[in-house]
């Protein structure tokens, strides 16, 4: 067979997304105060985190927020065997973490634990990263409960 | 038989440079709040969602998905329509031929771009083939460039004919509370604006706009019930036409001149500038309104300057066009859905970059909202949207009539 070219390139376009006044408030008390900031709506009572300005379902402005966590449930769990340069670390955990005072999971990893050791429904606690930035990643990971 | 089709409602954000106080989540739900108002609907009312931007200026790939609670499609059947720069067109296009084909009554259209949370000719760039364009050529100011010097070498149109366009633009962008400039500058103003790529200067071009847009579209029977004088689809038609930017056709605007000509024959008009009352068109930049009036069949070729010094197309003249500003002024959102002004997004009202075809602001394509209430002078009072893709691929045309 003749030789097929084929062309390798990359894009590469800048971004710079606005998170937004009730996002800042959230990720600004991640940063600040190590605290994990939920919004509730005041129609349907629910409770998300991340916060939301306006509920989807009742298109209610959610104005109440209230703090939730550091601990939570985990409500599921797997680890990424396979090698991507979209995952976040290594082998990483991936969770699904539902934090006490939430009616909404948060996705985030999962460390200090061998897979083998976690079991579905445990108690899990947010651990900070000491160097915080105003992200998600100011969790490092959650960790099984002491 | 295809229902009829009307716009019975509009929403539009404050369009702005950058609107850093939301996500564009939020952005979304501001419209869609603000036309749900307008219709004195709720979303139970609605049956399903169109959505669209174009992806790459805010990088979220699955937009109907990532914006559903701004939509408020959590639920129902929703779809996302994106065309480049013609997506506002598309949305006003896609929404009409939903509806008209009897499996939605009342569908929700939504256009809406983040214009500052990218790099605009880089974002552009990535709709370039990757194998030949897109290494040699970046960005939609330099491909309309191209476009108007070509026009401008074969018939000795000048800089001035184009500031005159522009001028007119944002002279009529200060009828729309919402569009994003809302300043009067004067031909030498533009003239002496910065060179971005020759005969492109800063005031030739449209901003990079923030701002969302959304229409509600209702099928015969339904429409009466929620707007006392709906804003009915009298046509829509489209046209692609090339991959390589070296196969564009620079002059005339083939596949602009086929969709007017299609949407004409449609609504039953033979005499555009006569029978038309008003015109919204997506053209953003200056150099524009020139070459693509005559497309529209308003001029003959080479003589589209010569109507805009008469002021025909001034509000008050034969038929103003860009009457809600045009996307010059607005925004660059290409976003918006139906008759609109303004380059922005959505599907309703005026400006996005996609295809609108209406009456209200916002990106090139639209559907506006507040068309929909605006009396009419007689019973029958047509208003055409046109919009296209920066680099000319794609035109479209929709008439409206309320």
């Amino acid at each position: 067979m003749d030789e097929i070219l084929v062309h390798e390139s990359r894009i590469a376009v800048p971004y710079a997304w606005s998170a937004g006044e009730v996002l800042s408030r959230f990720l600004k008390a991640l940063r600040d105060e190590r605290k994990i900031l939920a919004t509730r709506c005041p129609s349907c009572r629910k409770a998300y985190v991340p916060p939301r300005k306006t509920c989807g379902n009742c298109f209610e402005a959610c104005g109440e927020w209230l703090e939730v966590g550091p601990r939570g449930t985990l409500l599921s769990f797997t680890q990424a065997l396979y090698d991507s340069p979209a995952h976040p670390r290594p082998s990483p955990i991936y969770g699904l973490i539902r934090l006490e005072g939430a009616d909404t999971a948060l996705a985030h990893l999962v460390g200090e634990s061998k897979l083998e050791n976690l079991r579905l429904g445990m108690s899990v606690e947010a651990v900070f990263s000491e160097s915080r930035s105003g992200s998600i990643l100011d969790i490092l990971h959650f960790r099984p409960a002491s | 038989m295809a229902k009829r089709v009307a716009i019975v409602a509009t929403g539009q954000t404050d369009h702005a440079g950058n609107r850093r106080d939301v996500t564009g989540v939020e952005l979304i739900h501001e419209a869609v709040a603000r036309c749900l108002a307008d219709a004195e609907l709720t979303m139970k009312d609605i049956d399903g969602v169109v959505i669209g931007n174009m992806d790459h200026f805010e990088g979220i790939n699955g937009v109907e998905l990532w914006s559903i609670e701004g939509t408020g499609g959590i639920m129902k059947p929703t779809l996302k329509l994106t065309t480049g720069g013609t997506t506002g067109s598309t949305l006003a296009i896609g929404g009409y031929h939903l509806v008209a084909s009897g499996f939605f009554e009342r569908l929700l259209v939504v256009g809406w771009e983040k214009n500052s949370e990218s790099d605009t000719t880089g974002a552009i760039t990535t709709a370039f083939d990757p194998i030949w364009d897109r290494l040699v050529f970046a960005g939609a100011i330099s491909g309309l460039a191209v476009e108007a010097s070509a026009y401008m070498e074969r018939f000795g149109a000048t800089e001035k004919d184009a500031a005159r366009a522009g001028v007119r633009d944002r002279r009529h962008a200060l009828n729309n509370p919402h569009a994003h400039l809302r300043k009067e500058v004067s031909i030498d103003d533009v003239l002496r604006s910065p060179m971005l790529s020759d005969p492109i200067k800063a005031l030739d071009i449209c901003p990079r706009t923030d701002g969302a847009c959304a229409v509600i579209y209702a099928c015969e029977g339904a429409a009466e019930k929620i707007c006392p004088k709906p804003a009915w689809v009298w046509a829509t038609a489209n046209r692609h036409l090339y991959s390589y930017l070296g196969d564009a056709q620079w002059y005339p605007l083939r596949s602009l001149e086929l969709a007017a000509r299609e949407a004409y024959a449609k609504a039953g008009i033979r005499e555009p500038l006569k029978e038309i009352d008003v015109m919204e068109l997506y053209t953003p930049y200056s150099f524009a309104n020139l070459s693509w009036i005559e497309a529209l069949g308003l001029a003959k070729p080479g003589e589209g300057a010569r109507l805009i010094w008469d002021g025909a197309t001034d509000m008050g003249g034969e038929l103003p066009t860009s009457w809600a500003c045009g996307v010059l002024p607005a925004a660059r959102s290409t976003s918006r859905p139906g008759p609109c002004a303004g380059r922005a997004t959505g599907p309703s009202t005026s400006g996005s970059r996609s295809a609108h075809e209406g009456l209200w602001p916002r990106s090139r394509s639209c559907a506006s909202p507040s068309s929909t209430r605006r009396p009419a002078a007689e019973s029958r009072c047509p208003t055409a949207t046109a919009s296209s893709g920066s680099t000319a691929p794609t035109r479209s045309c929709s008439i409206f009539c309320a």
